[in-house]
């Protein structure tokens, strides 16, 4: 036998800390948790709680993963993340790949919100799900890897979902890992592909590895939720219904505390978005470029194709540009639309951070560079003649069709 | 001030190839290296150590060849190092991992803990928060600067405790985040935080004689369960070579021609 304190029930009042005379209570992020370890049984706290939620079990601690038959988990979850209280494009893709899982589950499909109102829920419906759990509480607005963890599972284990989907971007990178620790289930990180296995009806989690150069199918036959983070812009978004209604539950973040706070978010100021991981098209430049202005006629080019700037180590050692913008082994892994790679010879520690990219564009002077073997298109010439000609040339073509 | 940091010994990725006909990787004669974050990580344990006292811990888990990959740290300056090896500790994935490592932080003790941003051959990015989730303490990942640490605390957060804070910079993915957090914590780092050292000759000799303590399942007191392949719930199911695209066309001509070829093809494509 043990005692516990189910998370769901605790309002974090902390009146039993001091009814433990082994001092085995503490109250962690707004829910008081029992150390087994210091745990004597005494049973002195279980009267204690006004919400009673402090409760014997028998039995040895089984992880809450694998406590219930699997069958007793149905549905799935996306997480859809917002950023200043708009939907981020992550979740409209999240939604997408949801869909088609759900569909073949013959389940539904339900979107977890905070910090957002309903205006942006009522969205998330249009674009595919049945159920939106929605927290517009105050403190959940502000990401924080604590409370978004706590609000999330705590959702998770009241509803049993078989499947979870988050964005592999850095606030899903970020606290989902915990979400799967708490629930003591297993999650993949920054899957490519999402599949339903036709016989066990378990989730084909497909990712890449030693930086794309190898792909692995992961399976979590026997813990739920399964549970998954996605590359950005690489599922499909779903089919937008503008009549659709679903359900919209709102959920409560009361007495919950962190033990971190955001004091500032400083946006990097620049004309062009540097959020690499959201851009359809991204024009980098490497050690070709000579110097640091050969990044102002990149940004010409990004400009017009509405795209961001990314940068190779060289380029960003060379000092040029800030290290936000490297792309590679050592900084980000992208995969644009169109990746267009300016004066960057193609060392493999570059290659892994793009080469997944729909279509890539090699400009360099070196007809033998690297890069060439990774792209759909390339231009062996002088990059201060080549892309000054591209950028007038869509800038044209968007004129043309703008009118 | 006790500072941990777990390191991860990889193969050099950029190295790293599958055999296409039997799906499995190629390891031999990819060299071994520290994972490159964690170069970033133990270097900011040691200026903090530097700064404020204590000791740095460097922790990893492995085989027993692992155990140079600590002797490299210990060179860099780390003063004392913890190889987790046990059979029982075989095919763990992340969740098993974090446990494993949270136990050993446990009895180790520590008020901050460093990690890498990911490993670079699973590039997961889930140990370091897993590892705080376990330990019931706050994390802050992508950290990029570290502004102040402060063995005492101003004023107590919201729940009463009296520990000391860190306030760090949090890369995002439109610019930053200036976080505090109490102590203890856990920091995963990026390599723009800091330069890391190079060896020096008294850390190379220290290297050379440096004890390292191993730990298996029953010295960390862990739920076997929860350990290696027992307790790792997912599984890889197999491997293969990514696709690799065969339809590349290198354009030809003047600078002009190829650029209109170039728009050509893009327009094509936009039709599909």
């Amino acid at each position: 036998m043990y005692i516990i304190i189910r998370p769901d029930k605790c309002n974090g009042c902390e009146n039993c800390i001091s009814s433990c005379p082994y001092d085995a209570i503490t109250v962690r992020s707004g829910v008081a948790v029992i150390n087994n370890e210091l745990c004597q049984l005494c049973k002195a706290c279980l009267d204690v709680c006004p919400e009673g939620a402090i409760v014997e079990v028998e039995d040895t601690p089984q992880p809450s993963g694998i406590s219930h038959e699997l069958s007793a988990y149905k549905g799935v979850w996306i997480f859809a993340e917002q950023r200043d209280g708009k939907i981020a494009s992550i979740s409209y893709e999240l939604l997408g790949v949801g869909k088609k899982l759900s569909e073949e589950l013959e389940t539904g499909l339900s979107a977890v919100l905070f910090g957002a109102d309903e205006s942006e829920a009522k969205e998330l419906i249009k674009w595919g799900a049945d159920k939106v759990y929605l927290c517009n509480n105050p403190t959940s607005i502000k990401f924080n890897d604590e409370i978004y963890s706590l609000l999330f599972s705590r959702l998770i284990e009241q509803h049993n979902p078989a499947i979870v989907l988050a964005g592999a971007t850095t606030i899903g990178r970020s606290f989902i890992p915990r979400v799967a620790a708490r629930l003591r289930t297993g999650l993949t990180a920054d899957c490519t592909s999402l599949e339903i296995d036709k016989e066990t009806k378990n989730l084909l989690q497909i990712r890449p590895a030693f930086g794309g150069n190898i792909m692995a199918t992961i399976l979590c036959p026997n813990h739920r939720p399964q549970m998954a983070t996605v590359r950005p812009k690489v599922m499909k978004r779903g089919e937008y219904v503008a009549g659709k209604t679903g359900e919209i539950i709102y959920v409560k973040a009361d007495n919950l505390t962190s033990r971190t706070n955001v004091i500032d978010t400083i946006k990097e100021v620049s004309e062009l978005t540097i959020n690499l991981h959201e851009a359809d098209v991204i024009v980098a430049g490497g050690r070709g470029l000579g110097d640091a202005k050969g990044f102002k006629l990149l940004e010409g080019l990004a400009g017009a194709m509405g795209g961001a700037i990314g940068a190779s180590r060289a380029a960003v050692d060379e000092g040029w540009i800030s290290y936000s913008h490297q792309i590679g082994q050592t900084g980000k892994t992208v995969c644009p639309k169109v990746y267009i790679a300016c004066g960057i010879s193609g060392a493999v520690q570059h290659l892994v951070g793009m080469q997944s990219s729909d279509i890539i564009i090699a400009i360099n002077k070196n007809p033998e560079a690297p890069i060439f073997s990774v792209a759909a298109y390339g231009i062996v010439g002088d990059l201060y003649e080549i892309v000054p000609l591209l950028t007038k040339k869509i800038k044209e073509i968007k004129g043309i069709t703008s009118l | 001030m006790n500072i941990v940091v777990c390191i991860k010994q990889v193969p050099d990725t950029a190295e790293v190839r599958i055999n296409p006909e039997t799906n499995t990787l190629i390891r031999k004669g990819v060299p071994s290296i520290i994972n490159p974050y964690d170069l970033h990580a133990l270097e900011a344990g040691l200026e903090i150590r530097d700064k404020l006292g204590g000791k740095v811990t460097v922790l990893t888990m492995g085989p027993p060849q692992a155990e140079n990959s600590l002797r490299d740290a210990i060179s860099m300056g780390a003063d004392e190092a913890v190889l987790l090896t046990d059979r029982a500790f075989a095919g763990s994935d992340t969740l098993a991992t974090s446990y494993t490592l949270s136990k050993a932080i446990e009895k180790i003790g520590a008020d901050i803990i460093f990690c890498g941003k990911q490993a670079i051959d699973g590039d997961t990015a889930q140990v370091g928060p897993e590892i705080a989730e376990f330990l019931g303490i706050p994390h802050i990942a992508y950290v990029k600067k570290i502004e102040v640490v402060n063995p005492v605390r101003k004023t107590p957060f919201s729940d009463g405790v009296k520990d000391g804070y860190i306030r760090v910079h949090r890369l995002m993915d439109e610019g930053y985040d200036i976080v505090e957090s109490s102590i203890p914590v856990l920091l995963t780092v990026v390599k723009e935080l800091n330069q890391p050292r190079l060896p020096s000759l008294k850390g190379k000799m220290a290297a050379k004689k440096a004890g390292i303590k191993k730990m298996g399942h029953s010295e960390i007191s862990a739920d076997e369960n929860r350990l290696g392949l027992k307790g790792s719930p997912t599984q890889v199911k197999n491997i293969f070579a990514p696709k690799i695209k065969s339809d590349r066309i290198m354009l030809a001509g003047s600078s002009e021609e190829q650029v209109s070829k170039l728009i050509k093809e893009l327009r094509k494509i936009r039709m599909q």
